[in-house]
């Protein structure tokens, strides 16, 4: 178990700058997500961790120990890479003894350690056998098996469940998180998923273009964002964003100015186009233009004179026309400044007025 | 021949679709033309290569008076294996190929130590001077053994090394070509799993040695082959380092037969040379398995 501490980290790339100032911590026995789009820093950020890439400028600290001139082999960090990098031309023991071996762990240790790691991920049977004559998901168990074994302070895993096919990566995605249970070390975990990220981290880094966006547990993410970017990276489908300018019938009080509102597709209500709408909530006319079934839910999308947006119901289909009004709310709603930054003193009211010349 | 092959292919074909318009059924017939002609460019090339090693086997077997008739014949009367016997007691044949064997695998060896850890350098670190040095050793590969042998035979007198094995060894203990090859392996090997490595902490000549090396193995084995083959039928350099049998290899010493008797007696100097050319086709069978089974290892995934 470690914490791990990123101080006032840069990192350049040949004059680049692609983080700009990083300040992180992860907490000891925590399984951290680092999530966002490509090209956001997260690879970037957990290579630093790991010391095969080193900052530009700042400190990275493992357990309150400088570790910036710290070589990666005696960081006690393991990481399980996306292409798992098993030595093909070692056995699966091999694999998973090399860095027992480069520690100098006596034979029998090695032996009993090997043989442990390998019940608890089931590889036991493939022991003297080849990377390449594997399938997927053991590669994938030897490369977590080969971290495993070094019982190390802190794993690093790089998008691991990218290469299996979408069963195996659900299946795997429960073992991992076991996996952590089971362990304790510290995990930190980098995906371009949203959804892997939601299902396994107990706190997750939202990364845009090298900054943090916001740092917090996976439901203060979704109910709480700190921003339109989190805000809408979080949640299948994202939330909807509309511009303040194009509601005429929605007012604030409090502090600040919005120029946007948000809603979760999830927390609006379709109603048919003649029915009356409640005066509590924010009530948006306009066509249905998809109809998405899932089984449990169902999701619309409904163009509007403000944008279209998405309106997720659950259980019971929505059964009127195509002509439709989608409520939310007010509570439901989020405003976001012209920086896209949240407004959390503000709240909705309405201004029921211009509403008959407005959107409707 | 080839014709009649050729339109036998769209007969077989129609009875998958009568209709087939004709332009497709001139596809299959042309396909078909250049299957065959493949087949018959790749059977004169196997002839150019294949038909002067019958011809030494053929004649390795015949009598002097059989090598000279006109028309040759390729089946000798009748087989004389004694060519070989004479072959071999013509001179000091064990001692020969023994030198042979210890000038060729040492030079292996030695060359597997020095282009190893220089590929190595060359393709992982950067270190101030690495493009010009790599430049100078790539140079050498365009300087010809004949320009230097001069300088080389006296530095080797110098130091009482001619007529020794070391004085064949010695001077070809590395490979430009080899390190040329060797580095461009490295350089395409993946990083993760130099990563990995390092993370295991592997130290660096562990990596060189337990994971790239294994995995430039058809890289190593092509260039054990050649290497073996150019240094076991070499015949200038041990001419001029070696003046008497202490150190002198095979190629010197089947020389010397056509030398020792008044005329060539070809069939014997021919069965000389099946004796010189048996390793390197063991040689080459043995780094053919290699090959192969090295480039079913080399998956990454």
């Amino acid at each position: 178990m470690a914490r791990i501490d990123l101080i006032d980290v840069v990192k350049q790339f040949k004059g680049e700058t692609v983080i700009p100032k990083l300040n992180l911590t992860i907490r000891e026995g925590s399984f951290t997500v680092l999530v966002g789009p490509s090209g956001c820093g997260k690879t970037t950020t957990l290579r630093m961790i790991a010391g095969l890439e080193r900052q530009t400028s700042g400190d990275i600290l493992i357990d309150g120990a400088c570790v910036n001139d710290v070589e990666p082999g005696k960081r006690d960090v393991a990481m399980v890479f996306q292409n798992y990098a098993l030595y093909p031309n070692m056995t699966v023991r091999e694999n998973i003894e090399f860095g027992l071996k480069n520690r100098g762990v006596p034979r029998r240790e090695r032996e009993r350690l090997v043989r442990d790691i390998c019940e608890i991920v089931d590889l036991t049977p493939y022991l003297d056998k080849k990377p390449q004559s594997l399938s997927g998901g053991q590669r994938q168990r030897v490369a977590l098996a080969r971290a495993m074994v070094k019982h190390p302070k802190v794993f690093i895993l790089d998008e691991p469940l990218s290469n299996l096919d979408a069963k195996l990566r659900v299946h795997m995605r429960t073992e991992l998180i076991e996996l952590h249970r089971r362990l304790g070390a510290t995990f930190v975990y980098v995906t371009h998923d949203q959804t892997e990220a939601m299902s396994m981290g107990d706190r997750i880094v939202v990364m845009h273009r090298g900054e943090i966006m916001q740092a917090a547990a996976p439901m203060e993410l979704y109910d709480d964002p700190d921003n339109l970017f989190t805000a809408r990276f979080i949640g299948t489908p994202p939330m909807n964003v509309l511009p303040m300018n194009l509601l005429p019938n929605l007012g604030t009080e409090g502090e600040g100015r919005a120029e946007y509102v948000g809603f979760r597709p999830e927390h609006a209500r379709l109603l048919p186009g003649s029915a009356d709408p409640p005066s509590d909530g924010l009530a948006i006319a306009g066509s249905i233009i998809t109809r998405e079934s899932l089984g449990a839910e169902h999701v619309y999308q409904l163009r509007t004179t403000a944008g279209t947006c998405f309106v997720k119901q659950f259980l019971r289909p929505y059964a009127g026309g195509d002509f439709a009004t989608a409520v939310v709310p007010h509570d439901r709603l989020y405003f976001f400044d012209g920086e896209g930054r949240r407004l959390r003193n503000l709240r909705a009211a309405s201004r029921p007025e211009p509403a008959a010349a407005g959107v409707r | 021949m080839a014709p009649s092959r050729a339109d036998a292919r769209p007969v077989f074909a129609t009875g998958r679709g009568a209709g087939r318009p004709a332009a497709a059924r001139f596809r299959a017939a042309l396909d078909a033309a250049l299957r065959i002609a493949n087949i018959v460019c790749m059977l004169l090339l196997v002839c150019v290569f294949a038909l002067p090693f019958a011809w030494m086997i053929s004649t390795s077997l015949k009598t002097l008076p059989e090598t000279m008739r006109f028309p040759p014949d390729w089946i000798p009367d009748r087989p004389v294996w004694s060519n070989y016997a004479d072959a071999w007691n013509s001179g000091p044949f064990p001692k020969y190929f023994l030198n042979s064997l210890i000038v060729s695998s040492g030079i292996l060896v030695l060359q597997f130590l020095t282009i190893i850890p220089a590929a190595y350098a060359f393709a992982r670190f950067r270190f101030p001077g690495r493009g010009l040095l790599f430049g100078l050793v790539m140079a050498t590969l365009m300087i010809p053994p004949q320009l230097i042998f001069l300088p080389v035979y006296l530095m080797l007198s110098d130091w009482k090394l001619l007529n020794t094995h070391f004085a064949l060894i010695l001077p070809f203990a590395s490979s430009a070509f080899g390190i040329f090859l060797l580095r461009q392996s490295f350089l395409q090997t993946a990083g993760e799993l130099i990563e990995a490595a390092r993370l295991d902490n592997a130290p660096e000549w562990k990596i060189m040695i337990r994971i790239m090396a294994p995995l430039a193995r058809p890289v190593l084995a092509t260039f054990a082959l050649f290497s073996f083959i150019s240094h076991w039928n070499d015949y200038f350099w041990p001419l001029v380092m070696t003046t008497n049998e202490s150190a002198r290899t095979l190629p010197i010493g089947i020389a010397k037969i056509r030398e020792t008797e008044g005329t060539a007696t070809w069939n014997v100097l021919m069965a000389a040379n099946v004796m010189l050319a048996v390793p390197v086709l063991l040689a080459f069978f043995a780094a053919q398995r290699h090959i192969i089974r090295a480039f079913v290892y080399s998956g990454i995934k």
